[in-house]
């Protein structure tokens, strides 16, 4: 992963052999178990899989919608453009007691680096993309990469998966196995029988047996476009590895098994509610909270997003209401 | 892993989940479950069950042949229960919806244009209603379909009907 800027990168560590880094005044560093990220002032540890189940995230999704927090202190803003780091920003103990940190920083920037940690810290085996169960220890000292893991490009369709010059459908020729927890999914293909000279408009393709072959957990990926509204249907297993406060509503639609969400106020941290969703529930994400999804069972989610540039700003500045609908 | 059991919800056999508030209203989650929502719905009411500015989601209960429909935008119908036929056709002259119109409206007549073709779709399957031709679903025994959509003049909005209001464990 070469980039035209410049990472402060360390030489790698003696005894560990992972590489430190710096970006701004932010200084990251890796031994067997912990990551330590150091500001100004203060400092905060967390486990290794943790940081990097979520910088996986924060990197394929070039910092998605709003708030990406890595865990209660550690996370990233999108503007867009720019992005804010920050330590202690949406966490009412650190903000009280005054240690709370941010720097903006331009967003191709500070991507360059952290996908020079993901690179470094990600050990031979260990897949930061995958559920527990399917990938190996990521603790230890530094051991080989794993690249092609964490360089896999994020599904983005223009019109429909499937439709002609489009995403393609998966299959096991194409590297796209069935999942072990998807086993029982039908497989079939909509029955298509278009009048001659029609072919690409009579289109469609099995969305469950699509997202019963993907091979990443908690990654929303881009299935069907209707102007900026966009479906981002995705597998989950085990737990969301960021806490996500988004900038706008978001919305759910659980399509099988069961996720459990668990919701926070987004700028303090304070817990909100605890909302169940089953096959078939449907529900709304307002736009002042953070949320992290657990699934015991992979599970098939889709993520419903509005993408429109205009939002962040009529819901910060309070034009437009953090719920969707009042009745 | 042979004993493995994926759930999907169907019109028979649905469960919801639910809202627990620590501090909260649960009208807030706008939660609702769409075999709920079409098992209580009368045939091809498309009833929003997700809205996000003009943007929805409609969940239509699928029984029998529905009326031909046409938008000025791709729309997008993924069976979430049952067998549906989804007819396409193209329109005949001023069948059209408007330019820029938002949302599915009702074609007047039927299509003037030839068919296009139709798709079989089972439980999991996702069809292109694509920009500017008609479409109308068949099904045999009732089932449910989502669209992806823009707010529009069919579009029915029953939220305190269809959402979630109480606080429970779950
Ligand atoms: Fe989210």
């Amino acid at each position: 992963m070469s980039s035209p800027f410049a990472v402060q990168a360390s030489e790698p560590d003696n005894y560990y052999g992972y590489r430190s880094f710096k970006h701004g005044k932010f200084e990251f560093s890796r031994d067997e178990y912990f990551v330590k990220v150091r500001w100004p002032k203060g400092s905060h540890v967390m486990p290794a899989d943790v940081f990097l189940r979520a910088l996986q995230r924060d990197v394929a999704w070039n910092f998605f919608y709003g708030t990406v927090n890595f865990d209660h202190v550690f996370g990233t803003l999108n503007h867009y453009g720019t992005v804010d780091m920050f330590a202690g920003r949406f966490n009412d103990a650190y903000r009280k007691a005054g240690l709370d940190y941010n720097e903006t920083h331009k967003s191709d920037e500070l991507l360059a680096t952290f996908k020079a940690i993901l690179e470094d810290w990600t050990n031979k085996g260990y897949d930061p993309f995958a559920a527990p169960e399917e990938t190996a220890n990521p603790y230890g000292r530094k051991n080989g990469d794993n690249v092609k893991a964490i360089t896999r490009q994020r599904v983005t369709a223009q019109r429909m998966v499937g439709c002609a010059g489009d995403t393609p459908v998966r299959t096991d020729q194409n590297g796209y196995p069935v999942n072990r927890h998807f086993a029982d999914v039908p497989q079939d293909q909509p029955q298509m029988l278009p009048e001659k000279g029609f072919e690409d408009e009579v289109k469609a393709f099995n969305l469950f047996g699509y997202l019963s072959r993907s091979d990443v957990t908690w990654n929303p990926s881009v299935c069907s476009v209707v102007r900026e509204s966009l479906y981002c249907p995705t597998s989950e297993e085990f737990i969301l590895p960021v806490e996500h406060g988004n900038d706008r509503v978001e919305w759910f639609l659980q399509l099988s098994d069961e996720i459990t969400w668990v919701v926070k106020d987004k700028e303090t941290g304070a817990p909100r509610a605890n909302v169940v969703m089953r096959a078939g529930d449907i529900a709304a994400m307002p736009a002042d909270i953070r949320h992290q999804g657990y699934s015991a069972k992979r599970s098939m989610l889709l993520v419903w997003e509005n993408n429109s540039g205009k939002i962040p700003e009529l819901i910060a500045s309070g034009k437009a209401p953090v719920t969707p609908v009042k009745f | 892993m042979s004993d493995v059991k994926t759930v999907f919800g169907s019109l028979a056999s649905f469960q919801k989940g639910g809202i627990q508030v620590i501090a909260d209203d649960p009208k807030n989650y706008v939660f609702s479950n769409v075999f709920d929502v079409a098992s209580k719905a009368k045939p091809y009411e498309r009833v929003a069950v997700g809205k996000n500015f003009e943007y929805v989601i409609e969940c239509l209960r699928t029984e029998g042949t529905s009326p031909w429909y046409t938008a000025d935008h791709d729309e997008f119908a993924l069976v979430m229960d049952g067998m549906v036929e989804v007819e396409l056709q193209k329109l005949g002259p001023s069948q059209a919806a408007a330019g820029g119109k938002d949302g599915a409206i009702l074609v007047k007549g039927d299509p003037g244009g030839p068919r296009m073709g139709r798709i079989v779709c089972h439980r999991g399957h996702m069809a292109l209603l694509p920009k500017g031709n008609a479409y109308r679903f068949k099904s045999a025994r009732p089932g449910v379909v989502i669209i992806q959509t823009v707010q529009g003049e069919l579009t029915i909005q029953r939220w305190a009907e269809i959402c979630e209001t109480r606080s429970a464990p779950v």
